[in-house]
């Protein structure tokens, strides 16, 4: 290991040490300074945000094992960037009497699945990948239970415990027979080796796919996502549908472009069938949806569904707005999660009925939750609009009927999903109420927070060059 | 700045004002000083268009300017106008304007309520001189979308329904209409090449016949379904009926156009043989529309449903004519285009004074109105003249060359469509005499009503207005149908070429 090295894992070193120094505050500081261990993680992570833009060489470490690429590093950005938002978010959480004791387990258990993450994105090879693929889940049923004085926290931790474990098994399972017919476990290897194809590939593929569609929470591996949402702290909620989710889907694109490559025939319908179930089903079970966690729930799954379109069209071009689409979903995902965790936890509101009327007392957090869910829907000039137009441009780029009929489908699908991203917009604006939700005064820090994605959904959209950076790195089956 | 995206760049500084205003009346000010410059600035486009023209006789498109936005998809930013371009946003100008005095008076969320018209026209304005099928379709969308809060908010009766049912029908239509725009994309660059939503260039290249024949639906339905075409047009009346007056006048003065703008700008300029082809099925749904709209105003007693359908049956016409794929019948189709926007917005910026001042819109409870207010039951005369076609009103010269047109096809199926759709005329002058009859003459129903006031000021701001344009198109309509005509050029060539394959 030289100086070299490092640089090449800085996202992860600077986060261990981060999480480091947040454990030192914590035995530092008296118990009645315990609260200045929050903004400093914050204050912390900004500047491990920004180190993570600085230009960078690429390489690999491990020999193979890790691989450090320009689009590794847009991936674990956009991840940072969102955390950040939710660092943000999270701040006045730590004010109340029953949280005020665990503040840098928080913090330390947040960041160890972010390092998770990052390995997971930059392995390149399937030992490294499961083992940050394991970091990256065990500790998130930690956060999921968070808030264990409340029964539906700690049954979201442990409905997530048990279902990944069981998703990673199966993952685990797909891993070890690709291992019996390759040989190898690296990515190159696999990539490369010239070998036919028999059933028990084909197999390993399905093991890997459905391993992967759990934690994506794609239909019909979906049946935890709603109950475990709905427990989780709100916070805890969004980092699950965004940072997690976003995290996986950057992996899953990678390998089956790598990997699976010669596969492609064989993904390719599997995913076709998985992409319309997804979407459908999402958008299907948010339309009867009351309660604000619940429903952003199933419309992620129907965007999880979305996001496949990208991926299905196997070339750089669905690669990158794969990875556009999820920079976009961050920063809309993360605003609407923000205006409800701001409810949240200052009137205790939790459902779209709560929301009536919401516009004549508290007008900026209603227009900051329509253009996210303007964004979510895909209506410009918020970026939304053009993350899809992008993901629908991917698929049409294949040029058939079978994938004519997919957008079809897909577009149909977005009517389905306008509806009920206008149900908020209807409570908000139209609905009348004798007692609306008072006006509050929401703390600076989740203003802030609300304030970068906001900034993010227009800036996104507008702004072309982002989405040529992402291209230039991006590659095809 | 360019000449062109100014008509964008002034709602969005209007709406900007407006933020800064407070209460309605600073806020009606600063819209109506927008939207006056925007007028100023429409009337000047005018003017420096024929003053360009008469320069440059062989470019399709002025005014060009073009930036580059999405290098890797050649997505640009690229605007241009020909004559018909100029003439929408002529018409677009006008009812703004005219909308804006009819809304002097909205008293609940005021900022709010003017921020999402403008916003309205903004899209409007955008998408009519957009070249860019990417950019056209963003400001379509963004014309789109406010309505939902329009109607939902400051709408009436069956708001939120008609909201949402107008909503969801018109993205559905612009769901189709994304298929299809990407499909012109993909193919856009048969023989290699780079790949453009440029309307101008994907207008050079053929695109293969299979293609077209797929696509053609996609795009000639999806923009249908904005100027109601029959079966999609069931969003309207109820739309129309919710809305308030001012975006009852937009919406049908000018959002429907769209509809019409898009179904010959984009789906039978660029697939011009699946036009050919296919235009018999779509000539029998106009027809439909026509008819079936003029009947359904006859059977309606509420004012704004009876204008709603009568909107049917004039929209329909729209697209009836442009089918008829000659230079006579599409001129013809354009000027309704403006005809009805112009005469339509009257109409429902009267029914919204009416309705201000009687709390009803049934006529069978209202009558004899031209004695308690005259002013506007004048207006509503002329109206309701120019919508039956009378000589010297601008209903006359659309509808004549229409059918002028039309009877240019020699064919038993072309002259069966034509003779069904003139025969609605008549069916026109019933419905719109019935009206005048019942509402504004005979005796007074309600006594309540003797006491109710005329006119205001900035309500005849808004009469007069339209009813200039009106009677301005009927008497003198020669250099606005030269000039559509002219425009209209290269793209009834194409459809002839086809046509001879």
């Amino acid at each position: 290991m030289n100086l070299h090295s490092f640089l090449l894992m800085r996202h992860e070193l600077v986060l261990i040490a981060i999480m480091l120094i947040v454990l030192i505050a914590e035995l530092a500081t008296k118990d009645n300074r315990k609260s200045i261990i929050a903004p400093l993680a914050l204050v912390l992570f900004g500047i491990h945000t920004v180190i993570g833009f600085l230009p960078m060489e690429s390489g690999t470490l491990f020999g193979g094992m890790f691989n450090a690429t320009p689009i590794n590093n847009i991936m674990k950005n956009i991840l940072n960037i969102g955390v950040l938002i939710i660092l943000f978010q999270t701040q006045k959480t730590f004010d109340s009497e029953l949280n005020r004791g665990k503040v840098s387990e928080y913090f330390i258990v947040l960041f160890s699945t972010l390092i998770g993450m990052f390995y997971m994105i930059s392995a390149g090879d399937f030992l490294m990948f499961y083992i940050g693929l394991e970091i990256a889940t065990i500790p998130l049923a930690a956060l999921a239970a968070f808030n264990r004085h409340e029964n539906k926290s700690a049954e979201a931790g442990i409905k997530l415990l048990l279902s990944s474990t069981l998703s990673s098994g199966i993952l685990l399972y797909g891993l070890s027979m690709l291992y019996a017919a390759n040989g190898s476990l690296f990515f190159t290897d696999l990539m490369h080796g010239t070998y036919t194809i028999t059933s028990l590939h084909t197999l390993t593929l399905i093991f890997f796919f459905a391993g992967m569609a759990f934690k994506i929470s794609l239909v019909p591996f979906h049946l935890w996502a709603a109950d475990v949402y709905e427990g989780a702290p709100v916070n805890v909620t969004s980092y699950l549908s965004v940072i997690s989710k976003g995290s996986a889907v950057f992996i899953f694109t990678v390998v089956l472009y790598t990997v699976f490559k010669n596969y492609a025939e064989t993904w390719q319908p599997m995913m076709y069938i998985i992409a319309i179930f997804t979407m459908l089903v999402g958008n299907l079970f948010a339309l009867r949806q009351n309660n604000l966690k619940r429903f952003l729930a199933f419309s992620s799954i129907a965007q999880a569904g979305f996001l496949l379109l990208g991926i299905i069209a196997g070339s750089a071009v669905g690669m990158a707005t794969v990875i556009y689409y999820v920079l976009v979903y961050v920063f809309s995902n993360l605003a609407a999660f923000g205006v409800v965790s701001m409810i949240e936890s200052h009137t205790g509101k939790t459902t779209i009925s709560d929301l009536n009327g919401f516009y004549r007392t508290n007008p900026k957090l209603s227009l900051a939750l329509m253009l996210a869910l303007f964004s979510l829907a895909g209506i410009p000039p918020v970026a939304g609009f053009f993350g899809k137009f992008f993901l629908f441009t991917a698929v049409a780029s294949v040029n058939t009927t079978p994938y004519h009929i997919l957008l079809l489908i897909a577009l149909l699908n977005t009517i389905i999903s306008l509806y009920y991203y206008l149900m908020p917009v209807k409570a908000m604006f139209i609905n009348k109420n004798e007692s609306p939700i008072a006006y509050f005064k929401s703390d600076v820090f989740a203003k802030i927070g609300l304030s970068i994605s906001l900034t993010g959904m227009v800036v996104v959209g507008f702004v072309s060059s982002i989405y040529e950076e992402i291209l230039k790195f991006c590659f095809g089956l | 700045m360019d000449i062109l995206s100014l008509f964008v760049v002034v709602p969005i500084l209007t709406m900007v004002g407006i933020l800064f205003t407070k209460g309605l009346k600073g806020t009606r000010t600063v819209a109506a000083v927008g939207m006056g410059v925007q007028l100023v600035m429409a009337f000047n486009l005018l003017y420096q268009y024929f003053a360009e023209r008469a320069k440059d006789t062989v470019s399709e498109m002025l005014f060009r300017v073009d930036y580059l936005w999405f290098e890797s998809f050649n997505i640009h930013y690229s605007v241009g106008v020909d004559g018909i371009a100029v003439a929408m946003i002529l018409l677009t100008s006008i009812v703004v304007f005219a909308g804006i005095f009819s809304s002097w008076k909205t008293e609940d969320l005021p900022r709010e309520f003017f921020i999402a018209l403008l916003l309205l026209a903004s899209g409007v304005f955008g998408f009519f001189i957009s070249i860019d099928l990417f950019t056209m379709f963003l400001f379509y969308e963004l014309a789109v979308i406010p309505m939902y809060l329009l109607i939902g908010l400051w709408g009436s009766g069956n708001k939120e329904y008609s909201a949402m049912k107008l909503t969801l029908m018109l993205m559905g239509g612009s769901a189709l209409l994304i298929l299809g725009l990407l499909g012109l994309y993909f193919n856009s660059a048969p023989d290699g090449g780079a790949l453009t939503f440029n309307i101008l260039e994907i207008a050079k290249v053929s695109i293969p016949h299979d293609v077209q024949m797929f696509f053609f639906p996609f795009l000639f339905v999806g923009f249908g379904v904005l100027g109601a075409l029959f079966p999609f047009h069931t969003w309207s009346p109820d739309g129309h009926a919710s809305a308030p007056t001012a975006v009852s006048m937009l919406h049908a003065g000018v959002l429907m156009k769209l509809g019409g703008y898009g179904c010959f700008r984009v789906a039978m300029y660029l697939l011009p043989d699946a036009a050919q082809e296919m235009g018999w099925l779509f000539l029998i749904l106009t027809t439909v529309s026509i008819v079936y709209g003029a009947f359904g105003a006859i059977a309606q007693k509420d004012l704004k449903y009876i204008n709603a359908y009568s909107s049917v049956s004039h929209c329909g016409m729209v697209i009836f004519a442009l089918l008829m794929m000659n230079k006579t019948a599409m001129d013809g189709a354009i000027l309704q285009m403006i005809s009805h926007g112009l005469m339509t917005a009257l109409f429902f910026a009267l029914i919204g004074m009416i309705y201000g001042r009687t709390h009803t819109r049934n006529i069978y409870e209202m009558g004899g109105l031209m004695r308690i207010m005259p002013f506007i039951s004048v207006a509503y005369v002329i109206a309701g003249l120019a919508s039956l076609g009378l000589p010297g009103l601008s209903g006359f010269v659309a509808e004549m060359t229409i059918f002028v047109g039309s009877f240019q096809h020699q064919d038993v199926f072309h002259r069966v469509c034509t003779i069904l759709a003139c025969s609605a005329i008549v069916v026109t002058a019933v419905y719109i005499l019935r009206v005048v009859g019942i509402l504004l003459f005979g005796p007074v129903r309600n006594k309540e009503f003797e006491t109710l006031p005329d006119a205001k000021w900035y309500e005849k701001v808004s009469m007069v207005t339209l009813i200039i344009a009106i009677v301005a198109i009927g008497v003198a309509p020669l250099w606005l149908s030269d000039m559509i005509r002219e425009s209209l050029t290269p793209i009834v060539d194409k459809l002839t070429a086809a046509a001879i394959n």
